[in-house]
């Protein structure tokens, strides 16, 4: 008897126009499962990670979480589930102190002793203690990821949801975010749509690749990483 | 039968004022998605250079045609280098900002022409459609409104200058890039604008008479046409106007002229709900 | 961090203390012809709280809050004269904006409407009125024993009585301290709202809605409940105008909406104590324009000719209006006292006092 996988897509399809984004696309999460999604520009990631988000809605196909279909009912109903998100631009609340950023996310799920509290704690886990009373407008690209990702953590999401994580940060903040990440999964599923290569051979287990709207392979990291298939697929060449 | 033609002549009456109202304004915001609140005082401008000039001696045609679009587009010029020109991009501060230049022409308009009302009958006279007459300036105005779009569609869609337009409206910097100069595009198009709003303001002075503060009346509708338009300047404001022009005018026969002006509000409101990015948002996107 | 704490505490206190003052102060020595005048600026005061709540921390552009201001005034009236007992009536003139706010907002809101849209209907909305009740001249129009009047307003409006005994009318004094009284609560009351979970979360929402919903906040609820909340503030405001001069169609006018944004932004935007000062120094300097104007010489001095000109150098010169301009003011002023190489300063200054 298999267990109902966390997160599911059963024939995924977003077309725009005349252009199918996402075309058809089968896939399966289990819990506390980490699965790196990856592939050349313009192969559809984005838009992927869009439809399990709810910030669009799926022209066919179904997403469904813990076996409930949920491609219908908003970000935000999608979010009270148990789902952190951090989109590709951060989204952040710019004028705001990092504190009171990762509150409002800690608040949504717990009451207010609670709430100060996992907001210290998540501040701790990813290393922004020190830049707590910032105005988050203010701070470098790398170190506003940082401050989304504690708000994507501190309600404790059984799903964590990342769209290029690593993009702009230094290596010193990109070796914490590997940490994190491997902490995370010990309780926690995630999602990473990357680009960069080096970072996900750093975390990377299970990994889907994606092109052109479709799931091209989907393997362990080791063998994707040395597919020609992929390879080709990278480099521009027609995959067969 | 008679009946229907003078209901066709008041609803092409009522869609080519619109239209009028509102092509500097779907211009401008068109063009620059800037909000001039001063719009209607640029058409009450318009409305007092032609009656001015009228009673300076002037032709009424070269007043209206000529002399009312030439002082207000000069006008928009010299405003658009003062004043919009470092609020590009803030258009919140320039809503707020053309709200203070609306006021302020007032005022101006006020001290030196005073409170009452100047007008000028309207010419050209009145025709018979069987049982009812109605004036010929009316008719007019419905010819002008239809040569403005189409002028204005052969224009962008044709000349070099149209092209230049069209294409700092959809990538500034793109233009840029390719050597086109996005600010001097931006004042000759809010010169335009404004010249198209005296225009219109000078048009219609026979027809509303002008007074200090009539623009209230001109910047609720054009706003309301315009915005309910959507992106397409041409496309967006015909049809805009032509929907709404046509339910004010049905309201008007049906009941009363202010319940003819509520019905053309309601049916904004609703638009808008239905079509949150104006009808060209939805429809005709890539129309002019 | 005490610091930090220390400025908007006291600025809070100046407030209350400035308040309380003018409301025992003021009718000590002032006469009737100015505790009127100082209720009308009150009751614009609240007035423009409620677009400054909605505007500046819930960045809702509204642009008809004219139309709960008249709606406030109008259900004041109608209801008044209709029942003889004025506390009710006062009770529903700030009810009922409240919930045609809510009707409006649900509209908007679940529609998805924002910026400029949400602007234009408000507008519009605010027109509609208007116009509405310009035409209803005319008894086919009354409401129960009140007509509306048309253009001309409702003739006779009861002056508000002491709860539950009827024919027992406040003085033009107690309208005073009721309004003062009133806007000093409903100050307060908005500095508390602010800092509650639901203020913090509103304000984050204006900051990024759309990471707000990502957190799982729907956020049409709680634009919805601050938009009553508006709703509520402008028809109070609306009763005390009813209350002081008199009810008619340019409640619902065009400038009015106008004039509030233009307190707003002199007074400064994301603050509550800027758009009162903008206000009441805006009323301040109309009535001083009008009755310029009438002096010899001075004819050329029109008040839309003043304020407009303000209102262009305000946006392009002060766009964050006075309040931030006197806080920068301060801050400099302050750099100035301290030891400029104090480098560790910056904890402290981060954060931006709104009082």
């Amino acid at each position: 008897m298999t267990a109902t996988a966390l997160l599911e897509t059963k024939g995924l399809t977003m077309r725009f126009g005349g252009v199918v984004a996402v075309d058809h696309v089968d896939f399966t999460l289990q819990e506390v499962e980490l699965r790196c999604v990856i592939g050349p520009n313009g192969a559809g990631k984005s838009t992927f990670f869009k439809c399990l988000t709810g910030q669009l809605r799926p022209t066919g196909g179904e997403v469904l979480f813990r076996g409930a279909p949920v491609g219908r009912i908003g970000t935000h109903a999608i979010a009270r589930l148990g789902v952190g998100i951090k989109t590709q631009v951060p989204n952040v609340f710019d004028g705001l102190t990092a504190r009171d950023n990762v509150w409002t996310a800690a608040t949504k799920v717990a009451p207010g002793r609670i709430a100060e509290r996992r907001t210290d704690e998540a501040m701790e886990r990813v290393g922004i203690a020190g830049i707590a009373d910032r105005i988050v407008g203010q701070l470098a690209h790398g170190q506003r990821q940082l401050v989304e990702l504690a708000m994507v953590i501190a309600p404790e999401p059984d799903l964590i949801l990342l769209d290029e994580p690593a993009a702009g940060m230094t290596d010193e903040e990109v070796d914490r975010l590997v940490d994190l990440i491997a902490e995370l999964n010990q309780r926690h599923a995630l999602v990473v749509v990357e680009h960069d290569m080096q970072f996900i051979r750093r975390i990377a287990k299970t990994v889907t690749v994606f092109h052109q709207g479709a799931v091209l392979i989907e393997g362990n990291v080791a063998d994707i990483l040395t597919n020609d298939q992929v390879r080709d697929v990278y480099l521009g060449k027609q995959a067969a | 039968m008679d009946y229907v033609v003078i209901l066709l002549l008041q609803i092409g009456s009522a869609v080519a004022s619109l239209v009028l109202m509102s092509i500097g304004l779907a211009v401008i915001f068109g063009m620059m998605r800037v909000i001039n609140l001063a719009h209607g005082e640029f058409l009450m401008l318009g409305g007092y250079a032609a009656i001015t000039a009228f009673n300076l001696g002037v032709n009424l045609w070269v007043a209206m045609v000529v002399v009312a679009p030439l002082v207000v587009g000069l006008f928009g010029a010299l405003v658009e280098r003062l004043v919009i020109r470092h609020l590009y991009g803030r258009l919140i501060d320039t809503m707020l900002a053309t709200w203070g230049l609306s006021l302020a022409m007032i005022g101006f308009v006020t001290v030196v022409f005073g409170n009452t009302v100047s007008g000028i009958s309207a010419p050209l006279g009145s025709v018979s459609i069987g049982a009812y007459r109605t004036g010929v300036y009316e008719i007019f105005l419905i010819l002008v409104a239809a040569i403005l779009l189409i002028a204005g569609w052969l224009v962008l869609r044709f000349t070099r200058i149209g092209l230049i337009a069209r294409g700092t409206m959809q990538n500034a910097s793109m233009a840029a890039a390719l050597g086109t100069n996005p600010s001097a595009v931006y004042a000759v198009t809010f010169a335009i604008g404004s010249a198209l709003s005296g225009l219109a303001g000078g048009l219609l002075a026979p027809l509303t008479g002008v007074v200090p503060t009539i623009g209230a009346a001109y910047i609720a509708k054009a706003f309301i046409t315009v915005i309910s338009g959507g992106a397409a300047i041409l496309s967006g404001t015909a049809i805009a106007s032509a929907l709404l022009g046509t339910i004010n005018t049905l309201a008007t026969f049906a009941f009363t002229s202010v319940l003819g002006e509520v019905a053309l509000l309601v049916a904004a409101v609703v638009l808008l709900r239905l079509l949150p990015q104006g009808i060209t948002g939805r429809f005709f996107r890539r129309a002019l | 961090m005490k610091k930090a704490r220390v400025l908007p505490v006291l600025g809070n206190l100046a407030v209350l203390a400035a308040g309380l003052a003018v409301l025992f102060g003021l009718p000590a020595f002032a006469e009737t012809y100015l505790i009127i005048n100082s209720t009308i600026f009150a009751a614009f005061a609240i007035l423009a709280l409620s677009l400054a709540l909605i505007w500046g921390y819930a960045g809702i552009l509204c642009f008809g809050q004219a139309a709960f201001f008249g709606l406030g005034g109008y259900v004041y009236a109608v209801t008044a004269i209709n029942m003889g007992d004025t506390t009710v009536p006062a009770v529903l003139a700030v009810l009922l904006p409240a919930l045609f706010a809510g009707m409006l907002g649900y509209f908007m809101f679940w529609g998805r409407i924002s910026d400029v849209y949400l602007g234009v209907i408000t507008l519009t909305v605010s027109l509609i009125f208007f116009r509405f009740i310009n035409q209803t001249a005319g008894e086919q129009w009354n409401i129960g024993d009140a007509p509306l009047g048309g253009f001309n307003g409702i003739p006779a409006t009861p002056i508000l009585n002491w709860p539950g005994r009827p024919g027992d009318q406040l003085a033009p004094e107690n309208i005073f301290s009721l309004a003062v009284g009133l806007l000093i609560i409903v100050y307060f009351c908005c500095k508390i709202l602010l800092a509650t979970r639901f203020g913090r979360i509103i304000v984050a929402i204006r900051e990024n809605e759309t990471r707000a919903e990502l957190l799982g906040y729907d956020v049409r609820l709680y634009k919805l409940a601050i938009f009553m909340i508006g709703g509520a503030m402008a028809g109070l405001s609306g009763l005390l105008f009813a209350n002081s001069v008199f009810v008619s169609p340019t409640m619902f006018s065009l400038p009015v909406s106008g004039q509030i944004i233009i307190w707003i932004i002199i007074g400064g935007l994301g603050t509550l104590i800027g758009p009162v000062i903008g206000c009441i120094l805006m009323q301040i300097l109309t009535n001083y324009l009008g009755t310029l104007s009438q002096v010899k010489g001075f004819g050329w001095v029109d008040p839309n000719l003043v304020l407009g000109v303000l209102l262009v150098i305000f946006v392009l010169l002060v766009p964050k209006g006075l309040t931030a301009l006197v806080a920068d003011g301060w801050r400099w002023l302050a750099s100035l006292a301290t030891r400029p190489r104090a480098a560790a300063e910056p904890a402290a200054r981060e954060r931006t006092s709104n009082p």
